[in-house]
């Protein structure tokens, strides 16, 4: 019989620390739905989405009722669009797809649904190409469509065509949604090392390795962390560390009840389990304040990169082996829009974006919910995305920018986005330019540590 | 299936019958019952047995629900599993 103080100790990590699932994620393979007839491919993609999908919000809902654990998003990933929409004779393919994935999500009920996407690592086909063409226009004319650009591995390098192009399109993005301060920049997330199983928006899509459906679990739960380490106050690292990993452990053990759970009831293969700790701008559940909880006065002063590496690496060892499927991003996030934390540091001008892609380094993904001046140049955006692509290829990891050129704001506004996008205050980038960088164009070439044959 | 209740709030005559009334009502069986007080909290952990062809859980959910709001106290119903998969390898 399970004893007292375990119970409440669960109790009080749903209660009172924020612990839940955040997102049960169902990759849906929509490669049988290709046609060059733009109409049927739109037809075959909403046909097959509902009837996947159909039940998965109630079966979620049922899951969370009986086990009392809240499930917060249930979402959609679907195979890279580009792919399905190669052989589509008109452009309007790519509208008309977007419009049937936004109808069918909102259908099933779903809050997102991502796998508008492309993968240039090396190079663009002609459908690639229109995709990524399309993505200003899709995402101002959908609600819940979700997009994203793989422009580089390790093993290809970096499409230093695409990395140009994406900056414009992030900043086209921008402008086309300005009503909302840029909010369509929120679902586009331009990547680095992409995983074909992620299930965390906006950069989810269902890989050409998955299974025709599967389910994948993605966890959270800093304020279960944060609490463990008050517990811990001026302990040292190896304590730290500790706490960490059996927090972890637990808090992955309920993502793979729930995944497992998903699996059975739905019977669709359990895909993975991603090790995540995905903040969100509720006060307490922040990455920022684990790192603060450390010792930190702020988050992003000296001392964080090495905080946050700790972190990252106590919740994989410790999440690892609750679960028998590791996978998706697996880290802990660091988006500052999304976090109370970061929000607090990015205003109070303790974190900048330099101290930001330092960090990427060390965590899961990379510049995420940025907001900078509505003003910056297409070419600015587009060397940031290439100094964090350079990051996830050197250190063989996924990395990845979502960022927000937010027409109109200066430095020092807020955006304000609401929900789990929270708020982001607007943040400086470097006056100086990298025009004549970004116009080269053509590869940076596979680094030598790819070459692992 | 069997579930986990817990009763947590401040002390008072009548929290384990009303909440064992509804109990006995829905057809749930009692296997094991402890009571504590934890943190100045009264804190009731029940193991039951529920019979899902007489009550769903979401149903015996909102029924406890009603009780805990009446007597002025949280109570939560939840798959015995959850704590099992979280406190035991």
């Amino acid at each position: 019989m399970l004893n007292k103080h375990e119970i409440i100790e669960t109790i009080n990590m749903i209660d009172k620390e924020h612990l839940d699932i955040r997102t049960v994620t169902m990759g849906i393979s929509l490669l049988s739905c290709a046609s060059s007839d733009s109409d049927r491919v739109a037809q075959k993609v909403y046909d097959k989405i509902t009837k996947s999908a159909e039940k998965l919000v109630k079966t979620a809902e049922e899951i969370e009722q009986e086990f009392g654990i809240p499930i917060i998003n249930k979402r959609i990933s679907v195979t890279p669009i580009s792919l399905v929409l190669e052989a589509a004779e008109n452009e309007d393919a790519y509208i008309k797809t977007a419009i049937a994935m936004d109808k069918a999500a909102k259908e099933v009920g779903v809050n997102f649904i991502g796998g508008y996407s492309a993968l240039v690592h090396k190079g663009m086909t002609r459908g690639d190409k229109r995709l990524i063409m399309s993505i200003p226009e899709v995402l101002s004319r959908t609600d819940i469509v979700c997009s994203s650009v793989n422009i580089g591995t390790t093993r290809a390098g970096i499409n230093m065509d695409a990395v140009k192009l994406m900056g414009e399109i992030v900043k086209e993005t921008a402008e086309k949604t300005k009503d909302a301060d840029g909010f369509g920049c929120a679902k586009l997330v331009v990547f680095m090392n992409a995983v074909e199983d992620n299930p965390f928006m906006a950069g989810a899509f269902c890989g050409v390795g998955e299974y025709e459906t599967a389910i994948n679990v993605g966890v959270s739960g800093p304020g279960v962390v944060k609490c463990a380490l008050e517990k811990v106050k001026g302990k040292p690292f190896g304590v730290v560390s500790d706490t960490i990993k059996n927090t972890a452990f637990k808090i992955t053990r309920m993502g793979q009840l729930v995944a497992n759970e998903a699996s059975k009831r739905l019977g669709v293969p359990f895909g993975i389990v991603d090790l995540s700790l995905a903040p969100t701008p509720a006060r307490g559940d922040s990455v920022a304040y684990i790192l603060e909880e450390m010792g930190l006065e702020k988050c992003g002063t000296h001392g964080t990169t090495a905080a946050l590496a700790l972190l990252n690496d106590a919740v994989k060892k410790g999440g690892v082996m609750a679960t028998s499927f590791v996978g998706g991003l697996s880290g802990a996030f660091i988006p500052v829009s999304e976090d109370a934390g970061m929000i607090e540091a990015a205003k109070c001008g303790a974190l900048s974006l330099e101290k930001l892609e330092a960090m990427t380094c060390v965590c899961s993904v990379g510049l995420d919910m940025i907001c900078v001046p509505g003003d910056t140049k297409a070419s600015t955006i587009s060397a940031i995305i290439a100094d964090e692509a350079a990051i996830g290829m050197i250190n063989q990891k996924t990395t990845a920018v979502r960022i927000i050129p937010a027409p109109g704001k200066k430095i020092g506004d807020v955006v304000e986005f609401g929900g789990l996008l929270g708020s982001g205050p607007v943040m400086k980038v470097s006056d100086f330019s990298s025009d004549e960088f970004i116009l080269r164009g053509g590869r940076i070439p596979a680094p030598i540590n790819s070459l692992k044959n | 299936m069997r579930a986990i209740i817990t009763v947590v709030g401040c002390d008072k005559v009548g929290i384990i019958y009303e909440v064992s009334k509804v109990l006995a009502e829905n057809g749930v069986n009692i296997l094991d019952i402890s009571q504590t007080i934890m943190q100045d909290m009264f804190t009731m952990i029940m193991l039951v047995s529920i019979d899902k062809e007489k009550v769903h859980v979401s149903e015996l959910s909102s029924v406890l629900d009603g009780v805990g709001k009446k007597i002025g106290v949280s109570i939560k119903i939840q798959h015995e599993d959850l704590f099992n998969s979280m406190h035991r390898i």
